[in-house]
């Protein structure tokens, strides 16, 4: 299967008072049409600014500097993202990719309805006339579950709740029909019942149309639901990358060990006093990231005369499974 | 279909709720703008209609009742050297000062608004640029400004509107452009990009309706300030010329028969001082109207 995106050795350097920092670094990833990707990761591991360079919707250099090649399966062929002027981009956001983002809150124009808001996002990827335009927001409203969608085209943002916003937002981000779909924490602010909505439709809405999601988010429990394959990204690298189903029964990496073990489960209840499992220490200031491996500080296997020397590169563990890890052969036993 | 039906908590939103009943019924609470917006209203019908029901047109020379005082002859408010009907003088000068006021507000803010968002929305050294020409316009006192440019033209109803915007439209510029510094980072903008939105959609239809009510404000307050720099030139007679009546080269007529004849100068003072207050009281009630930090219940 050819990808659809195809990111290689992407980096992202932004400039401060403090000298370069350093956001990302040999991030490479790709994306099958209809696949869904979960970026897993901590608060700060890139997970966001890699979605944010396949946008081009970080600041211009000489503010940010982004390196690599980002290729995308385009409508009229492939397309190198990052060397496309401006202009073309503008086509390709939204056209081809769209995004969705955390706060369904603050996502959308208070001032517009939210109908005209979805028909506005219609006309500047398809054209046609207003009414056109508006009967097609209406649709798409209806096909987000959205009940009643004829008059509540008519509601501004304010009148709805936090899921029918994220609603709204999705109806958007397909009004021209994009091929792939970023969705930054597209449930994190939205309560669980709404979350499970949410990833129902969008899971409904790929199966229909074949759309390809990159779904950013911190919580596995997500990831269980909808990923097909996931990327664990920890201090602007990737460090593990594979099918769900393995990457959960197997990972190699102790940091995405340490995430699994973070999380609450019901058949493991704790007792009273005990505490969950946490993963000590924090995610290294980017500025001084160790040049050796950047999760030895806080790892239980780390071996100072290996693993505070070299940084791992990825290795194939299996036919799908990368592991930046210079100890997985231990772990994996 | 199981699963994407909608809860009860998303049903909850209810029935719609316009946007704006709240400014509305706040703007109606506000005494004195609701008493300057009815001034408003009668001054500007009365220039419209009022010059067609007087018997006298504002050109029209009387020498038998040169100098009349209000209520004492024909004349309802005086007369004056000429004979001149004071009231249809005052009813025309109307017209061309309350245009002047309002084209004039039209332009500044249409510049300023433009001037405001580029500079906002590019920000960097189009932005930096850009309000440094604001500082620099406003480093010169407006009337010295507004001299300079009214000696350097025509005398024109058209030229008087025009250097009149040319002198206002700074703070309109200053108010978007820090509006739209604030905006411009908000979530639904930069969600609006992600979806392919274009830097003219971006400004035009995402921003500007944002930012409409700071705008509408900075407006009214810009036709007081128009009606009365109109005064000022024409009162020192770079403005209207006469034999066109504006309310400020009215005053500059009556200055010689201040002891005489003060209604000459009086009433179209008073004309001026309420026009301009009322627009000025309609802009206080607008801004308390609009302030979303006034947006508490009650």
């Amino acid at each position: 299967m050819s990808a659809l995106l195809d990111v290689e050795d992407l980096a992202v350097r932004f400039r401060s008072d403090s000298g370069e920092v350093t956001a990302l670094e040999g991030v490479s990833f790709s994306v099958a049409a209809g696949e869904t990707l979960a970026i897993v990761g901590e608060s700060s591991s890139g997970k966001s600014v890699s979605a944010l360079a396949i946008m081009r919707l970080l600041p211009p250099a000489p503010a940010c500097r982004v390196t690599g090649r980002i290729r995308f399966q385009g409508r009229d062929g492939p397309i190198s993202l990052l060397d496309l002027p401006e202009r073309a981009m503008v086509a390709v956001r939204g056209g081809e990719i769209a995004m969705i983002f955390q706060e369904p809150m603050t996502s959308l124009n208070p001032v517009h309805m939210i109908g005209r808001q979805i028909a506005e996002a219609v006309l500047a990827h398809e054209g046609g006339g207003k009414t056109a335009a508006l009967r097609r927001a209406i649709e798409l409203l209806d096909l987000v579950g959205i009940p009643d969608a004829a008059r509540r085209a008519e509601s501004y943002p304010h009148q709805l709740s936090g899921g029918m916003r994220q609603r709204a937002m999705i109806a958007m981000a397909l009004a021209s029909r994009p091929k792939l779909l970023i969705a930054d924490e597209p449930t994190t602010a939205l309560d669980v019942t709404v979350q499970a909505q949410i990833l129902d439709l969008l899971r409904r809405l790929q199966a229909e149309t074949g759309l390809a999601i990159i779904f950013i988010t911190h919580n596995l429990g997500v990831v269980a639901e909808i990923a097909d394959r996931t990327l664990v990204m920890y201090s602007g690298q990737v460090v593990e990358e594979a099918p769900t189903a393995s990457l959960l029964a197997a990972p190699l990496m102790p940091y995405t060990r340490g995430l699994l073990n973070s999380v609450p489960r019901l058949e493991a209840a704790l007792r009273p006093g005990q505490r969950l499992p946490a993963i000590a220490g924090n995610v290294p200031d980017p500025r001084h990231r160790p040049a050796a491996c950047t999760f030895q500080p806080r790892c239980d296997w780390a071996q100072p005369d290996i693993c505070g020397v070299t940084r791992p590169g990825m290795e194939r563990v299996a036919e799908a499974h990368l592991v930046r890890c210079a100890r997985w052969r231990e772990i994996a036993v | 279909m199981s699963g994407v039906g909608t809860s009860q908590m998303e049903m909850a939103a209810g029935k719609p709720v316009r946007q704006g009943n709240r400014a509305v019924r706040r703007f109606l609470r506000h005494r004195l703008a609701i008493i300057g917006l009815l001034i408003i209203l009668f001054l500007v019908l009365a220039c419209a209609i009022g010059p067609s029901l007087l018997p006298y047109n504002q050109l029209h020379i009387d020498l038998r009742h040169r100098f009349q005082a209000p209520f004492m002859g024909p004349h309802i408010l005086g007369s004056d050297q000429l004979g001149r009907d004071l009231l249809a003088r005052l009813l025309m000068a109307g017209r061309i000062s309350l245009t002047v006021g309002f084209v004039a507000m039209v332009l500044s803010t249409a510049v300023g608004v433009i001037i405001g968002l580029a500079s906002g929305f590019y920000g960097g050294r189009i932005g930096g640029a850009l309000m440094r020409l604001v500082d620099a316009v406003l480093c010169f006192p407006s009337i010295f400004l507004l001299l300079t440019l009214a000696a350097l033209t025509t005398p024109s109803l058209l030229t008087i509107t025009v250097i009149i915007a040319l002198t206002a439209w700074m703070q309109v510029a200053r108010i978007v452009d820090g509006q739209v510094r604030a905006l411009r980072e908000r979530d639904y903008m930069i969600a609006a990009e992600a979806l392919g939105a274009s830097d003219s959609r971006l400004m035009f239809r995402e921003l500007l309706p944002n930012i409409v009510a700071p705008i509408v404000v900075s407006a009214t307050l810009n036709v007081a300030n128009a009606i009365l720099m109109e005064a000022y030139v024409s009162y020192l007679g770079y403005g209207i010329q006469p034999p066109t009546p504006s309310w400020g080269n009215m005053l500059n007529n009556a200055q010689e028969y201040l002891t005489t004849a003060p209604w000459l100068a009086l009433l179209p003072g008073a004309v001026i001082t309420l026009a301009v207050s009322s627009f000025n009281f309609v802009g206080d009630g607008l801004r308390d109207a609009l302030d979303p930090h006034m947006d508490l219940p009650g």
